[in-house]
């Protein structure tokens, strides 16, 4: 049906579609440490080496844990798996709660204690008005 | 396939070009009227972010149509160049520009939307980063144009240019699955239930419509040009 310099360069695009699909995959899998924005407490329990190097804890805030003194703001961020201590003085985003997620930035002291110097809130991807919200939790 | 490209041709199409535009637009008016008052006025607030959900009006369509954009652009390229057909790289070039500016809405936007929800103005994450990367293929893809206008090669450099810049997409599209994202994951998905409520979809799907009717504005004055151009130099046919 086609000339066969039509199939020539279609087979030249697949080619060439192939192999860029496939280098780019291969740095991406060898920079998947970077690519990353965070890490969960349960990735930072496997961490072997963490000392003074700056890096993203995510997940929960755990229900009942922000603690609030003049200085400072303590609270525990769990991924209903493991759970990490944060410590952090500075200005907290709106929406940082309980039970709502939470990226913390900074220091690990050790395996379960982390001194963050920036708070983010990472927002969920349900969308309603007060009214529903409050009418889904009643039920 | 040739009887299809037949309807490509340009003479036929400058008469539609030349005339539709300003329906187009009047369309578009009426569009975007409804859809500002839907999403700015009539549309509930978020209960957890308040006000600041309107901003994703603007912010998700826009991202939408960009990464729309840039899809048709590369498959229009690579039509073009696996038949031999200089009315699709034309027609690709024109779409460029409305979406090279709907994905710096949706950068700008967003980074408006980050600073009272997250905390932030900007994080590298990976949906960020990525969508950055894109603005920076469109803006090589219409440099390119640009620096090699009168050149044969131009349409085999702008092809490469949008044959890179397409892996990019669906990078872009499940960054927020493959990788630990600040960016959240997508509300609306094809198989299941949308987790935004339909008294924020609907605003959300008319603003959609309303800056797709404005790519295609933007489209058919710059494809026009385009068609001008070539009856400038007394060509008849591509």
């Amino acid at each position: 049906m086609y000339g066969r310099k039509v199939k020539l360069r279609f087979l030249f695009i697949i080619l060439i579609l192939f192999s860029l699909i496939l280098s780019t995959f291969l740095i991406l899998k060898s920079l998947e440490e970077n690519v990353v924005y965070f890490q969960s407490p349960s990735d930072i329990k496997l961490l072997e080496e963490f000392r003074d190097k700056k890096i993203r804890v995510g997940g929960m805030v755990k229900e009942n844990s922000i603690k609030v003194s003049s200085e400072k703001i303590n609270f525990i961020i769990t991924d209903f798996k493991n759970e990490i201590n944060v410590v952090y003085s500075g200005v907290i985003p709106n929406l940082f709660s309980e039970g709502k997620g939470v990226v913390a930035e900074g220091y690990l002291k050790d395996r379960s204690f982390f001194k963050a110097t920036k708070i983010l809130a990472k927002h969920d991807e349900n969308y309603m008005p007060p009214e529903v919200k409050a009418i889904l939790e009643e039920k | 396939m040739k009887f299809i490209f037949k309807f490509f041709e340009p003479n036929k199409v400058f008469l539609i070009t030349s005339k539709a535009p300003k329906y187009v637009m009047a369309l578009f008016m009426i569009v975007i009227s409804i859809g500002l008052l839907e999403a700015l006025i009539f549309s509930p607030e978020d209960y957890k972010q308040s006000h600041s959900v309107r901003i994703m009006y603007v912010h998700v369509p826009a991202a939408w149509i960009s990464l729309g954009i840039f899809s048709s652009m590369t498959l229009l390229s690579l039509s073009g160049y696996i038949f031999k057909n200089k009315n699709f790289f034309l027609i690709a070039k024109s779409l460029a520009p409305s979406g090279l500016v709907f994905n710096i809405i949706a950068l700008v936007t967003g980074s408006i939307w980050g600073k009272p929800t997250w905390g932030t103005w900007w994080a590298w994450d990976a949906r960020i980063t990525s969508m950055l990367i894109l603005a920076l293929f469109y803006l090589m893809y219409l440099v390119a144009w640009r620096i090699y206008e009168n050149k044969d090669y131009v349409l085999k450099i702008t092809t490469m240019i949008a044959l890179m810049g397409i892996i990019n997409v669906p990078i872009i599209k499940y960054s927020v699955e493959w990788w630990s994202t600040l960016h959240q994951p997508a509300s609306i998905t094809l198989l299941s239930k949308s987790s935004i409520h339909s008294s924020m979809l609907f605003p959300l799907l008319i603003m959609t419509a309303a800056f797709a009717l404005f790519s295609l504005l933007i489209f058919l004055m710059k494809y026009n040009t385009e068609l001008i151009k070539i009856k400038n130099k007394g060509l008849d046919r591509l």
